[in-house]
């Protein structure tokens, strides 16, 4: 009986290192890591049946992932094609991130090239096509989207051992987008939904996201946070993390201005400390506190942020 | 008569799976990579088609075989060559040549005679592929 080491083939790829930085850099998305890790394990068994020789033609390797925006599906993307890359299914491992505009052309003959031309780019690696619904526009048949499908499909099929194509967008959307392409759905073998962050997950990608800029909240501005996070995710256009990081932004540049004028004013010289701390005041100040977009509607002289 | 030119003129024609690894390595230098066909292979002929333009973005040797399928499909019965240009400044030439594909009937060169003046000769070659000279394909 022949039998084979999958702790080896494990520790050859260094997988686990992957999904432990996986574990750690994302906060929440337990569902999403647990399709990873089982991705992860089939590949590797996978990997071990071609060795035994009990598998000849390797595993289709398409995915979707569906989700809200800020949601984390580029960035697990990103860790996807390591893992891909390490277990050897991609030979370079990078990543080719697309949408719509990239791949349809604007005029008849136009489509064809340019979809290839990205293909060809994206070949040793992934390509990751953002809000892939838009390729599809059945209110106008003539729309050169479906084109740039028909060539997806082609090289999903034909050139499978040299990409792998990631699709990622809204659930509902992505589904209708299946629904009226079923070539595109039948050749996408991991469907992966991610979840939106609860409250306090997003505070602890606040935390992150501050250490990652070198500041840090003081503890009035934690509280301050969570509250204005509260706030956010019943305004419209909340887009998780991503509102976070321009939240963040925001709050460094009232940050800046309040240290500048402070040291404009030739009372103090800020210190170190002073430059990297962002108090309750740079959070506070937001309009989402008043409501949000509405508020200015109200307020007209409220300042931009 | 199987005619050779080029880099790796004395080995046997290369596998795909070698022509891959080939244009990985010209990737690896930073080196555009294009794919020429033409119905002439006379060793002077320096004017083949481009089938497309370079490749100047590509990070994998699939990429120039995916082009390379579709010029053999296109082109069946030509032969076609995989180039490598070097843009570093003062380099800026070819770097790797190689033929990938041969017509299944080479049928090789004729040698013309000229009688000059006095009882001199010149000679000449013509490939006997030229005198059918037609697009895509010679059959």
């Amino acid at each position: 009986m022949t039998s084979i080491d999958l702790q080896q083939i494990l520790t050859d790829a260094n997988i686990g290192e992957v999904l432990d930085q996986l574990d750690q850099d994302l906060v929440g998305l337990a569902p999403v890591k647990q399709r990873i890790r089982e991705i992860a394990a089939f590949l590797v068994v996978s990997r071990a049946r071609q060795q035994l020789g009990i598998e000849s033609a390797p595993p289709s390797l398409h995915m979707c992932f569906t989700g809200n925006p800020g949601t984390g599906k580029t960035t697990v993307a990103l860790r996807m094609a390591e893992i891909l890359h390490r277990l050897g299914y991609v030979r370079k491992g990078h990543v080719v991130s697309v949408t719509r505009d990239d791949l349809v052309g604007q005029y008849i003959g136009h489509t064809a090239p340019k979809t290839r031309e990205v293909l060809k780019k994206a070949m040793g690696g992934v390509l990751f096509i953002d809000e892939a619904y838009y390729l599809y526009r059945p209110e106008n048949e003539r729309d050169y989207g479906q084109e740039a499908i028909e060539i997806l499909l082609q090289v999903m099929e034909n050139n499978r051992d040299d990409l792998v194509v990631i699709l990622a967008g809204y659930k509902d959307r992505m589904e209708k987008f299946f629904q009226s392409n079923p070539g595109m759905s039948s050749r996408i073998a991991h469907h992966i939904d991610f979840p939106d962050y609860s409250q306090a997950e997003l505070v602890e990608i606040a935390g992150k996201m501050v250490a990652t800029m070198h500041y840090r909240f003081d503890d009035g501005a934690l509280k301050a946070m969570a509250e204005y996070i509260d706030f956010r995710q019943k305004q419209p256009h909340f887009a998780n993390a991503r509102s976070i990081r321009n939240a963040l932004d925001r709050a460094r540049l009232r940050h800046a201005n309040r240290v500048f004028d402070l040291a404009a004013g030739g009372k103090s010289k800020p210190t170190a400390e002073e430059l990297s701390t962002i108090t309750e005041a740079d959070i506070r100040a937001s309009r989402v506190f008043d409501g949000g977009l509405n508020a200015d509607m109200k307020v007209e002289s409220k300042a931009d942020f | 008569m199987h005619i050779t030119q080029g880099q790796f003129s004395f080995l046997p024609p290369l596998t795909d799976d070698e022509i891959r690894a080939q244009v990985d390595y010209a990737i690896s230098k930073g080196w555009a990579v294009a794919i020429e066909w033409t119905d002439d292979p006379h060793p002077r002929n320096v004017y083949w088609n481009m089938w497309g333009t370079p490749m100047f973005e590509i990070k994998d040797g699939a990429a120039a075989l995916f082009e390379l399928q579709a010029c053999r499909k296109a082109c069946p019965n030509t032969y076609i060559k995989v180039n490598a240009f070097d843009n570093t400044r003062g380099v800026e030439s070819t770097v790797m040549s190689f033929i990938v594909n041969q017509p299944v009937m080479e049928p090789g060169f004729g040698l013309i005679r000229q009688e000059a003046a006095g009882r001199t000769i010149r000679y000449t070659t013509r490939p006997y592929a030229t005198e059918r000279p037609g697009g895509y394909s010679n059959d």
